[in-house]
């Protein structure tokens, strides 16, 4: 992956610690209530170490650095998951579907 | 403001989904038969892309609110592994709407029969038909007859839905029918857990269902024939508020606004405002508004959106902005509480806009800022809905705002014009 990656937070699992605002005030603010405002913007070459760090030290492991391409949940339709991927895996994908 | 009902044209509804002859129970399988004859099948491969294709040409868009092309979702679904569950969506959690209600309790086989051509469609192997608490018994009668005469090639099961705004949002809907919580995950809507047999969810409103229906029964080119060129088709609007008869009314897409006003016997008192697209829409001026066709590219001057098809009339004695602190305060309370900006955010500015309705100090400047920030913070967009809707009522009763500022209100009417349901549930 050579595209800049870009910080996200799982609104979902944060739960407004404010680690990542401390380590990363350049990129990442906080709301009135104490939640994480996330930079638009690419993450810098400067900035990146920080913000593995900030990543890494979540306690909610709510921040991830995403690389466009490379979405969260692919699903079985991501790479490796297709039925003749799995089955050079070694795994049996089911049993075929009526009708096709 | 006053309407003027008498330079508009007449307008019709349609019959396509609800009948003209209601008899005020719902069809049975024999009259549903009568009327739209035998679903033609769309199981086999070169069926499926055909039916596909001509859901693509019929320019088919969901009608839960997104507009989404029904045809992309199906071919997507098709091509996924392993093979999807269709869910059509009845959970009606709005509480201004009662088109979904409405048209399961009239035709529950036409949204039946769609949705089992959604699994032939897809290769699903299973429907399940999730039904707001009024009329899922109706639908699980609809099915229980459809079984008994072994009308349906996949399983059908029906699921009463959580009474709660937000358990429509595609992925609370699949949670709901999983896991028993009503709330969104964030994620595409799968189930089954991570890994091998997870199976992707096709969730749609039971309207679009109806009229998928009704496509691969008479093609693409009937479909068209109503609505404009861009948004074809008919849809079931809900009337509310100041108008004579406040209900559900089918209407070809784009029949302008006041044409939708006249449908509802007119109004009766003249109009300060229109809330367009429900309880995430846009509040609208009537003059600017009741000219407008009502489809996404009539509306979009207005910033306004047809949504789920409501419209809600407020008369111009009422009070914007109370009405709006009420439907704010709602939402706010219909969070589902999972992301801090929505939990605290929406009664944030619920509370702010309370002041600014009961004339206290509001701060305008930061009440922006709010909601603003709220916007984009969720898993789910329920923050931008009420953020929308709230940024809308500040523009529209601007000079309301100014009033109220000052400590005066100009409505002489009680507040309360809108549905929102008793306690809210925390």
């Amino acid at each position: 992956m050579t595209a800049a990656p870009r910080l996200k937070v799982d609104p979902i699992a944060c739960d407004g610690r404010g680690l990542c605002a401390e380590l990363l005030p350049g990129l990442i603010t906080l709301d009135d209530w104490g939640f994480p405002l996330i930079s638009s913007q690419d993450v810098p070459a400067a900035l990146r170490g920080e913000a593995s760090a900030a990543v890494q030290l979540c306690p909610r492991l709510a921040l991830r650095l995403e690389t466009r391409g490379n979405a969260e949940d692919p699903g079985p339709r991501g790479p490796g998951c297709k039925a003749k991927d799995l089955r050079r895996a070694g795994v049996t994908p089911g049993p075929p579907r009526a009708g096709r | 403001m006053s309407h003027p009902a008498a330079s508009l044209p007449r307008v019709k509804t349609w019959p396509r989904l609800l009948p003209g002859d209601y008899s005020g129970r719902p069809g049975t399988l024999g009259e549903h038969l009568a009327r739209h004859g035998i679903r033609p099948s769309c199981g086999g491969d070169r069926r499926r892309e055909d039916r596909i294709r001509e859901i693509e040409r019929a320019g088919l868009a969901g009608r839960g609110g997104a507009a989404f092309p029904t045809a992309v979702k199906l071919r997507a679904l098709a091509a996924a592994w392993p093979s999807p569950v269709v869910f059509g969506n009845g959970v009606e959690g709005e509480p201004a709407s009662d088109k979904d209600k409405m048209l399961l309790a009239v035709a529950p086989h036409l949204v039946l029969d769609g949705a089992v051509a959604a699994a032939e469609l897809t290769g699903a192997g299973q429907v399940v038909i999730v039904a707001h608490h009024a009329v899922s018994d109706i639908v699980g009668r609809a099915v229980a007859e459809r079984r008994s005469s072994g009308w349906d090639p996949v399983p059908v099961r029906v699921m009463t839905a959580a009474d709660r705004f937000i358990a429509g949002e595609a992925s609370a809907v699949v949670h709901w029918v999983e896991r028993g919580v009503p709330t969104p995950t964030g994620r595409p809507a799968r189930l089954g857990s991570p890994g091998r047999g997870r199976r992707p969810a096709l969730v749609q409103n039971v309207e679009t269902l109806a009229h998928l229906a009704l496509v691969i029964r008479h093609g693409a080119p009937w479909f068209t024939s109503a609505g404009t060129p861009a948004e074809p088709g008919t849809m079931l609007v809900t009337l509310l508020g100041a108008v004579r008869r406040p209900g559900v009314y089918e209407i070809e897409i784009g029949t302008p606004v006041g044409g939708l006003i006249e449908l509802a016997g007119g109004a009766e008192v003249p109009l300060g405002a229109l809330l367009i697209g429900g309880y995430f829409g846009t509040w609208a001026e009537p003059a600017s508004a009741l000219p407008r066709p009502f489809s996404s590219a009539g509306l979009a001057p207005i910033g306004a959106n047809p949504g789920a098809g409501v419209v809600a009339a407020l008369p111009s004695t009422a009070c914007g902005l109370a009405e709006t602190a009420r439907i704010a305060r709602y939402l706010a309370g219909s969070s589902a509480g999972q992301c801090g900006p929505c939990a605290f955010g929406l009664g944030a500015i619920a509370g702010q806009l309370e002041q600014l309705a009961a004339g206290c100090a509001c701060d305008l400047g930061r009440l922006q800022r709010w909601l603003g920030d709220v916007t984009g913070r969720g898993a789910c967009r329920h923050p931008d809905g009420t953020a929308l809707m709230v940024a809308s009522a500040l523009r529209v009763f601007g000079a309301e705002v100014r009033l109220h500022s000052g400590g005066w209100c100009s409505a002489i009417g009680a507040a309360g014009v809108l549905p929102v349901p008793g306690p809210v549930r925390p």
